[in-house]
């Protein structure tokens, strides 16, 4: 009876661990980030087209708003800007687009070429502030509550389906919470 | 040689996948005080992970925010801080999953306790089965009863 039961619960193990392991494998290289339910980590970067106008998360609390790291060197920032633009345009919250790592120049021209969906663009240049924010890949996006909590991260492009069903929801809670 | 290409090959990736045209790494080699100093660095950047090539550490990845970790930690050692100090710095913004030894806390308990059980659970079965085959009569004696 045992002999016959030993053999086949350790198959059944190991068929859920390699279970679990393909059902995770995508998302094996993303880090949950210390930052959630912590504030925001201050920043003061200038505006891309303004460097005299320094912002900081002062400048953005009482809404809830996006900040989306991304570079003219970053591939993926390509395939999630019309996602970007949708979101910004629906007008559901800011989004803050912080260039990070890359040359002013460059920035203008991919924002001239792509078209800018952001409500401000301010420069990370030396990239000390994706260091703060824990930033290792590009691009990547943290929605910030209206008191400068952060709630959310997002390791790689925003899709369609993150924007409906993780973004906006979450949102739309803080909408809520605030009336 | 085969050391070789996959390091090239790893090298090459990382390289890939950071892109070409993000603003140059300063490229100066890091000045310590002393030798016991450079000792210590050296030391702590082999304990951290790279988060861009996630199997490399960080005294051996060219990755570009790898560059930048190396000489953030090596401006809070000139700074005077201590390894602790810098670790919390690093996982207050990457996580644990910075650390190659992760601290024993819930979520990593499994990490740490899995191997020893893992141990235990076979020296059982080898207990077992042992003891059993002792208790059966040994097969090439039975019936030649000399």
């Amino acid at each position: 009876m045992m002999t016959r039961f030993l053999p086949l619960a350790g198959f059944v193990l190991l068929a859920i661990l390699l279970g679990v392991g393909l059902k995770i494998a995508d998302k094996k290289t993303e880090i949950p980030s210390p930052l959630i339910g912590r504030p925001v980590p201050d920043f003061n970067l200038p505006e891309l087209d303004n460097a005299e106008r320094v912002l900081g998360p002062m400048d953005f609390r009482g809404k809830p708003y996006l900040i989306n790291f991304w570079a003219s060197w970053c591939v993926t920032c390509i395939y999630e800007h019309p996602y970007i633009t949708d979101l910004a345009r629906s007008g559901r919250l800011r989004v803050v687009g912080l260039n990070f790592r890359d040359e002013p120049e460059d920035a203008r021209d991919w924002l001239a070429q792509h078209g800018n969906p952001y409500d401000v663009v301010i420069t990370d240049y030396d990239g000390r502030v994706s260091i703060n924010f824990g930033v290792y890949a590009a691009p990547e996006s943290f929605l910030i509550a209206p008191d400068g909590e952060v709630v959310y991260k997002q390791i790689g492009a925003l899709t369609p389906d993150v924007i409906e069903e993780v973004i906006l929801p979450m949102v739309l809670e803080m909408e809520q919470n605030k009336s | 040689m085969k050391w070789l290409s996959f390091t090239v090959l790893s090298v090459l990736l990382c390289w890939a996948t950071a892109g070409t045209a993000q603003i140059e790494v300063n490229q100066e080699p890091l000045v310590f005080e002393n030798a016991e100093q450079e000792a210590r660095f050296n030391q702590l950047t082999l304990e951290l992970r790279c988060l861009v090539c996630q199997n490399q550490n960080l005294a051996d990845s060219d990755a570009p925010l790898a560059h930048d970790l190396r000489e953030e930690i090596h401006g809070m050692m000139m700074a005077g801080k201590d390894d602790d100090e810098i670790k919390t710095f690093l996982v207050e913004r990457y996580g644990d999953f910075v650390l190659y030894k992760p601290p024993v806390k819930g979520n990593t308990l499994v990490l740490w306790v899995a191997p020893i059980a893992l141990l235990l659970i076979g020296a059982i079965v080898v207990g077992v089965v042992v003891r059993r085959q002792a208790q059966l009569p040994s097969p090439g004696v039975e019936g030649s009863d000399q």
